[in-house]
């Protein structure tokens, strides 16, 4: 395989695109609404139309509004004005929407694709989103796809991959923000395994295992465009000098594993992956293990014992896995979003990545907008975008004529973000001031209605079942922190109650081994900071009796 | 009449499987996956995953058999098994429901489904009822966060539930079966 043969694919499948493209949404969101009959629906009603010259049915990755699924949008070629959106297509609605290409009305309840959700949009990660097949390899070549690949293998050295990854500035959107080319250089570095022996042996990890609830970009890339996924591991391995790589990804996720499957037998046939990628002497194969459902398991040494066959127990760092990781070699590992955004700096550069987002968190972050508000989806935003125009503009609202309270952010290491802080800019830093943290993306809203210590006995309750039980302080404190949550939340404590639980979290923070048992106390510490005076009203009877 | 059957059946398949003593068919199924990983200890995982879609829950003689076959100790075995929340033990029951409670789902009143379903079905989550009809379950995030509240039956996934569209959907599956 060599730039000719690539392009000719590209050619070939531009050349054999339709003049009338219908894509339907066939995500996990959409399918779960019936979208793979609606789009059966629709191929047949092209056909008894005696459309198939001029109209293509295909199924693509998320469109965005999964609240309005399932979506279809109807879009001519080579045009560069929207195309329609139609929500909530029922398989009867097939025919009626097919009628619209003869000018006949439909009743199909219409989008708009002009409205804030969409406009404010900036996709980076989500660019194929929505606009290629994630089952056929094709569709991927022909927007670009394995370009970079090719560029990297063939132009750079592995030392200059490395420096333009650190030089775009691009943090890892696991939700630690570590710097990503810093990681990548060290694993590069890096010689020998864990006994102090020389070896060449390093491999690359693909942590998937999405666990944060509410949280849901990660599935929607794989789900969306795998071969990107894929594609950004491959330049990854090329530059810190691996073969192997490990996708771990969540069992909940069946139609994600699925379609990375395929992703990986097409480019494994096509030469893209596996040994001499594009004729040259860089090896790489891709496989992909299952997780088990434990949340533990995202932490990247539990990931490892996970993959290994172990329980999935973290390790004390150091040794970090750059130095000593997967079977004690150099390991590197990112995030899903993180490697879907290597190949998009590759092909446009570090600088033009640089100038997106902020002067410290820089490119976009997807965010999955979800919970008590109208347009509930996923939304890909520059880095430093207000917390309110996400909530207010993009996200509609909250709906019912309720007022929005807060949004919690970082799944149960996060924390709630009240109301009035909503001008703050959404960047590393500034969540991380406001007490939560960007974490994986989950972006939750509540309304009025919710109250607060629930939510914090909710979080605690999710890190109790979820506790390892490795570690003394996580396995034992969350436990009592819960007990004291639900102690409060039935209006039983007393202020000496909610002393001993700030000082409890203090204890829990400080001591646990790994970043589960260290985050756990956050949605307690936030809501504690913002929304005190919820703590105390359910407090105040019982000192009032003493 | 039932063991007779059963007999008859495992003589034939006995003596193309000299794996297990039962001559269970899908004992085989097993050694052919546990073979494709090379016998790897490090595959333990996948072979589970394997033993648990071929038998439905991980029964100790399972265990004890992945255990010798990948020479671990089933000590091991047994606590790979029991940390993972995916991996049962017990059978489960004909139909399951699995209600997320998901933040997004928790917000939007997924415990008001489950405490329903609770107090219809007479069961906790994570419980199967005593005619072994209905395992109801609970699921940490199915990232079907923009349908939440999501409830699963069957395998199926259902959006925008509400306590009484599950109910309804709880009591047509009963209907079918009787």
């Amino acid at each position: 395989m060599d730039i000719a043969e690539l392009q000719e694919i590209a050619q070939k499948e531009r050349f054999s695109e339709k003049p009338v493209q219908i894509r339907c949404c066939v995500a996990a969101g959409c399918l779960s609404a019936n979208s793979q009959t609606v789009k059966q629906r629709l191929e047949e009603s092209v056909t008894s139309a005696g459309l198939e010259a001029q109209v293509q049915v295909t199924g693509v990755g998320c469109m965005r509004l999964c609240c309005n699924g399932p979506l279809v949008e109807v879009k001519e070629k080579n045009t560069d004005s929207l195309g329609t959106l139609y929500e909530k297509v029922t398989p009867e609605d097939a025919p009626s929407i097919i009628a619209t290409l003869n000018g006949v009305e439909t009743t199909v309840q219409k989008g708009d694709l002009a409205q804030p959700f969409f406009t404010y949009q900036m996709p980076i990660v989500l660019e194929n989103s929505g606009k290629v097949d994630p089952e056929r390899i094709q569709s991927y070549i022909a927007a670009k796809g394995y370009q970079a690949l090719y560029h990297v293998l063939r132009e750079m050295t592995p030392a200059e991959v490395v420096e333009t990854v650190t030089r775009s500035g691009l943090r890892g959107r696991g939700g630690a923000g570590y710097p990503t080319g810093v990681k990548w250089a060290t694993v590069a570095k890096a010689k020998g395994d864990a006994y102090g022996a020389r070896s060449d042996r390093k491999f690359v990890i693909c942590n998937a295992d999405e666990g944060d609830p509410g949280a849901f970009m990660d599935r929607s890339v794989l789900e969306s465009d795998p071969h990107r996924v894929l594609e950004g591991m491959a330049i990854a391995a090329y530059a810190v000098g691996a073969n192997q790589g490990y996708i771990y990804i969540r069992a909940e996720y069946p139609v994600a594993i699925n379609r990375l499957q395929t992703a990986i037998r097409q480019a494994q046939r096509l030469g893209i992956l596996g040994s001499q990628i594009f004729d040259s002497r860089f090896d790489f194969k891709i496989d992909i293990r299952i997780g088990a459902g434990a949340y533990v398991c995202g932490e990247e040494t539990a990931l490892m014992a996970s993959i290994e066959g172990k329980r999935g127990t973290p390790n004390p760092r150091p040794p970090y896995p750059a130095e000593s990781g997967l079977w004690g070699y150099p390991t590197l590992i990112n995030n899903v979003e993180t490697y879907a955004n290597i190949s998009p700096i590759i092909r446009k550069g570090a600088d033009w990545f640089a100038s997106i987002g902020t002067e410290k968190s820089k490119g976009t972050k997807v965010f999955a907008l979800a919970g008590k508000i109208r347009y509930t989806g996923l939304i890909e935003v520059p880095m430093g975008t207000p917390l309110q125009r996400i909530v207010e503009e993009m996200g509609g609202g909250v709906p019912d004529g309720r007022v929005v309270k807060a949004v919690q952010t970082g799944g149960p290491s996060g924390g709630c973000i009240p109301a009035s802080a909503f001008d703050s800019p959404v960047d590393y830093e500034s969540l991380t001031q406001l007490g939560s943290m960007m974490g994986s993306g989950g972006m939750i809203v509540m309304d009025d209605s919710t109250n607060m210590v629930d939510v914090a006995r909710f979080f605690m309750e999710f890190c109790m079942d979820e506790s390892c039980g490795k570690c003394i302080p996580c396995r034992v404190g969350t436990v009592q922190l819960h007990q004291l949550l639900t102690k409060i939340r039935e209006g039983k404590a007393s202020m000496a109650d909610l002393e001993l639980l700030e000082e409890l979290c203090d204890m829990v923070k400080h001591t646990s081994l790994c970043g589960l048992g260290q985050s756990a106390p956050n949605p307690v510490f936030s809501t504690l900071r913002y929304f005190r005076d919820e703590y105390l009203a359910l407090i105040a009877p019982v000192t009032s009796k003493t | 009449m039932n063991s007779a059957s059963a007999a008859q059946k495992k003589t034939p398949k006995q003596a193309l499987s000299a794996t297990h003593a039962s001559g269970d068919k899908r004992f085989k199924m097993l050694d052919a996956t546990i073979k494709r990983y090379q016998y790897q200890q490090d595959a333990l995982i996948e072979v589970l995953h394997k033993a648990q879609e071929l038998f439905g829950y991980l029964e100790s003689d399972v265990l004890y058999y992945v255990a010798h076959s990948l020479k671990l100790p089933p000590s091991r075995v047994y606590g790979v098994a029991t940390f993972y929340h995916l991996f049962s033990l017990a059978p489960s029951g004909a139909h399951t429901c699995v209600v997320c409670t998901g933040t997004a789902c928790y917000v939007k009143g997924a415990q008001t489904i489950l405490t329903e379903l609770e107090k219809s079905a007479r069961i906790h989550a994570g419980e199967t009822t005593p005619d072994s009809q209905l395992s109801l379950l609970t699921a940490r995030c199915l990232g079907a966060c923009g349908i939440a509240p999501a409830v699963v039956f069957d395998g199926k996934v259902l959006g925008n539930q509400t306590a009484e569209s599950v109910c309804e959907w709880l009591r047509h599956c009963f209907a079918e079966r009787n």
